[in-house]
């Protein structure tokens, strides 16, 4: 018999902690809610944007009533726990029913905190917490005028705004004398305020409210220093409080909050608890994300997998009022140890400020500007190293050459027929409704629903931007990235297991690591594949079904499901001998297009399939070998013609471009690897946008790394300076060879130096001379399996067959 | 064994080996139909689909196979092999066509079903 799974609460924390169990061990129990709200679960964060009149309750709902019935779940929805019988193992209702549990989750939440004032009973006073009292202010809205909203706190801040939205006259009262001052400092809140000021709402601070007057209905709310306001309707919004009444009755041990361990279990180990109603390491949270990580262990422990432990979550803020871009994370105020960065810029409405320990960013606060704000909540959350990025961490990281949306920075005001995703041509509302709509939290779901950052990538921060503005900052951003759904561990965790453990194939992967699907999947067996083939060259099999098409069949997919072909020309210097063997070629094969690549080599375009190995035949005869244009591998070394020909030359840059290709061609990289190589420092051959560039001057070398042409156009950083050819082929060596052992699959290095750091490369490449010659032995011994021309070896009539049709029956 | 062997309204047509295909792989088949993608699953599966994406018309058989499904090698779509249905929440279908392996052959039936 399945065992029985009890939940108290039927709010966000504990359906996301039922929705993962489900996921995971989705026959281990019978699993009763009980809800004391007469609904289905719905996204409570979402409720501002209700009270403002921009979405409806069933945008909302995130598990409908037919959703538990679906998934075998009883659903008591209206019936309050009062009793957890602890011996019995038992909960009770109010109606009196019953349900026995050998497992109970609590998920009680939050109740508000109501202000100890003399009135407060009266007619009129209510909270903001749930959909009753966004209908009771909806109503107020419509039939009186003047409101008060006590508390300047983020929930006090929307519903201002959700009832200034009806037209109703609202007059903010704050105690302190900075709005927001849990999320902002004092510059920051100043902004906000005179925006929301100038939307018409209307501030009273600081301010200490004495009493709320009235006989029946409320009239006044007169304050310390004597004066009274006139008004209809209060909504106390001054905090929330855990809400522990029922575990407290049951004798369980609560201080502030239901004080739970690291698994998520309270003090009795067969109950648990999630969400707003637990007190974690002293440490109560009110945010979304937060209790979605919770979720994660509460389900992974329930599951009785055990592997997962909760050890607390950094928060970041946003505000859910239309067109006001605000963002705060971390530790933001300062003090005795921290640096503080900052940008003011009153009249353009623009404030940030950036606050650094040890050179790591530890909190940050922004105003009117908040692009970059999943940018650093990242480095914080990550602690990477900001020390490379001071001069222009404040700028954002468009200012680290990121030109692919670098004019936008505020989806706020974007309108909703906005392109976000270029490539997929998606829409701001497109995006927005899909969110609000399907429930989405995590840009992975906002990719499957939507498209929108599901191809180059480039518009991720935007799309997280609009996650974070239409769930206020509460969407959920995993601290581990996994893989891909088949684990849960990250590509760095991988990688070091294919290490340590000494793993050389993929099915040693799976077992070892415990892969969720026996084949992987489209997303990580490539991966894997190149982590052991990179990792272990000399032992690992290269298995084919692990390549994604192009490096499986060696030439590159086109819309139409024809391939293209590009013959290696190195150094982009060629022959009339071979330009003659590539017109032969392209016209015995019906070629219908020829190109000439921005790699300085030719581009064969609309091969079918089965006449690859044919031609590939064909052009090895004329002494050819692959291009890789099609790998996660050295594509090609872009050279201008140098010190031979140009009065400007100051080195043969088509010699040592030559000497590097025939280095580096066929090694397999974590993503496309790009050369060039300019005979002086004008740079015709563009090398400071390549992954390695090099650039000649008097007095030998300069080599650059980091660069990037495509999607995030992005300078390279200078590495240093060399004088002879054969260091610049020892530095371009060890670098690669330190990209392919250190940069995640599918990351350029462009990416991977801002994550790891310019200083890091350098103390690798440039100041540890026995490491360099020690990376660049390892990229010899891997070139020495690995560089051996693939179409020589499919032009074999064996492996040609492959490429032939099964059956053809015409 | 003849190689088209008559069913009541299925044309049965060897069209291989099994070893032929790559486990988690594919062959094509070309058919009056259009081109037919026969997929091999890692424990020796075999499905039939046309090797069209619903989407932007990818061809199927060059996908990464894992599971049940295959991964369009063109913008990544996944489909389900059994039922030619996109994986939700994507939404189409590619037509499906019966298979059977027979001492370690495989017989393709020409006629679409469903």
């Amino acid at each position: 018999m399945k065992k029985q799974l009890v939940m108290v609460g039927n709010g966000m924390a504990g359906m996301k902690t039922i929705e993962e169990l489900l996921a995971i061990a989705p026959d281990q129990y019978q699993i009763t809610v009980f809800g004391a709200e007469p609904y289905g679960n719905y996204n409570r964060i979402l409720l501002s944007p209700v009270l403002a009149g921009e979405k409806t309750i069933d945008d909302i709902m995130l598990n409908p009533l037919e959703w538990y019935a679906e998934n075998g779940i009883t659903l008591h929805a209206g019936k309050e726990v009062i009793e957890i019988d602890r011996h019995g193992r038992r909960v009770i209702a109010a109606d009196g029913t019953t349900a026995h549990y050998d497992r109970l989750l609590l998920a009680t939440g939050s109740v508000p905190f109501m202000l100890p004032v003399p009135g407060r009973d009266l007619d009129g006073v209510i909270t903001f917490r749930d959909i009753h009292d966004v209908e009771r202010m909806l109503d107020a809205a419509g039939k009186y005028r003047r409101a008060v909203v006590i508390g300047g706190g983020l929930l006090g801040l929307e519903a201002a705004y959700g009832l200034l939205r009806h037209g109703m006259d609202v007059t903010v009262v704050h105690l302190m004398d900075t709005l927001l001052e849990r999320q902002l400092d004092a510059p920051a809140g100043a902004l906000l305020k005179a925006s929301l000021e100038a939307r018409g709402l209307k501030f009273a601070m600081p301010a200490q409210t004495e009493a709320i007057l009235g006989s029946e209905r409320v009239e006044a709310v007169r304050f310390k220093d004597g004066s009274e306001i006139p008004v209809d309707l209060v909504v106390m919004a001054v905090g929330i409080r855990p809400n522990t009444a029922l575990a407290q009755r049951a004798g369980l041990y609560c201080e502030r909050g239901v004080v739970v361990s690291d698994t998520l279990q309270t003090f009795d180990p067969k109950i648990y608890a999630v969400g707003e109603c637990v007190q974690h390491r002293g440490v109560c949270y009110g945010l979304v994300a937060p209790l979605f990580e919770q979720a994660k262990v509460a389900a992974n422990q329930l599951a009785g997998l055990g592997f997962r432990y909760y050890e607390g979550s950094v928060t970041s803020t946003k505000l859910k009022v239309t067109g006001i871009d605000l963002f705060s994370a971390g530790d933001f105020q300062g003090g005795p140890g921290r640096e503080e960065l900052l940008l003011q810029d009153p009249a353009g409405g623009v404030y940030k400020k950036l606050v650094l320990k040890d050179d790591k960013l530890v909190g940050a606060v922004l105003y009117g500007a908040t692009a970059d704000g999943s940018w650093y909540f990242q480095l914080l959350r990550e602690g990477t190293p900001v020390k490379d990025l001071r001069e222009t961490l404040l700028f954002g990281q468009t200012n680290l050459g990121d030109a692919g949306h670098g004019g936008v920075n505020q989806v706020a005001n974007l309108p909703d027929s906005a392109q976000i995703c270029d490539c997929n041509g998606v829409c701001k509302g497109t995006i927005v409704s899909a969110i609000t709509e399907k429930g989405l939290f995590t840009l992975d779901e906002v990719r499957a629903h939507t498209k929108a950052s599901a191809s180059c990538g480039s518009c991720t921060g935007l799309v997280e931007q609009l996650l974070a503005h239409t769930l206020g900052g509460d969407y959920s951003k995993p601290t581990v990235k996994p893989m891909c759904p088949c684990t849960d561990h990250s590509h760095d965790q991988v990688r070091e297991a294919i290490r340590r453990q000494h793993l050389t194939s993929l099915k040693a992967v799976f077992e070892f690591l415990e892969w969720k699907n026996p084949d992987g999947c489209d997303k990580c067996r490539p991966a894997l594949n190149y982590y052991l083939i990179a990792t272990w060259p000399l032992e690992a099999v290269d298995d084919p079904q692990a390549r994604f098409v192009n490096e499986r069949n060696h030439a590159n997919i086109q819309k139409d499901g024809t391939y293209s072909v590009v013959p290696r020309i190195w150094g982009g210097v060629t022959t009339p001998a071979e330009l003659r063997a590539i017109a032969e070629v392209a016209e015995k094969y019906q070629v219908p297009t020829v190109k000439i690549t921005g790699g300085q080599r030719i581009d064969l375009l609309g091969v079918k399939k089965e006449d690859l190995p044919a031609m590939w035949a064909d052009l090895n005869d004329a002494g050819f070998v692959s291009g890789h244009a099609y790998g996660k591998s050295l594509r090609t070394v872009k050279t201008c013609v140098g010190s031979e020909w140009c009065r400007f030359g100051t080195q043969d840059s088509t010699g040592c471009g030559i000497a590097l290709e025939k280095l580096t061609w066929g090694s397999w990289t974590p993503h496309k690897f790009k050369i060039a190589v300019s005979g002086c420092p004008r740079n015709c051959a563009e090398a400071t946008i390549k992954d390695f560039g090099v650039v000649a001057i008097e007095s030998g070398w300069e080599l650059h790394v980091g660069g990037n042409g495509g999607v995030k156009v992005r300078a390279t950083d200078v590495l240093c300076r060399v004088s002879t050819q054969e260091e610049v082929l020892e530095y371009c060596a060890a670098f690669m060879q330190l990209y392919r052992e250190e940069a995640r699959y599918l990351e350029r290095t462009a990416p991977w130096i801002e994550r790891v750091g310019l200083s890091f490369v350098k103390s690798r490449v440039v100041d540890d001379e026995v490491g360099r010659k020690a990376l660049a032995k390892r990229f010899h011994e891997s070139q020495r399996v690995f560089q051996k021309d693939p179409w020589a070896e499919h032009a074999t009539a064996e492996r040609a067959r492959t490429f032939m049709p099964l059956k053809e029956v015409i | 064994m003849a190689a088209v062997i008559s069913d009541t309204a299925q044309e049965w047509v060897l069209v291989g080996a099994l070893e032929d295909i790559p486990p988690r792989g594919a062959r094509i088949v070309r058919a009056r139909a259009g081109t037919i993608a026969v997929f091999r699953t890692s424990d020796d599966e075999v499905y039939a689909l046309l090797d069209r994406c619903p989407h932007k018309g990818g061809p199927l058989s060059e996908g990464i196979v894992h599971g049940c499904r295959v991964a369009c090698p063109l913008h990544g779509m996944y489909i389900d092999l059994a039922s030619g249905k996109a994986v939700a929440p994507d939404e189409g279908e590619v037509l499906r066509f019966p298979v059977r392996v027979e001492d370690g052959k495989v017989y393709l039936g020409l006629v679409a079903e469903g």
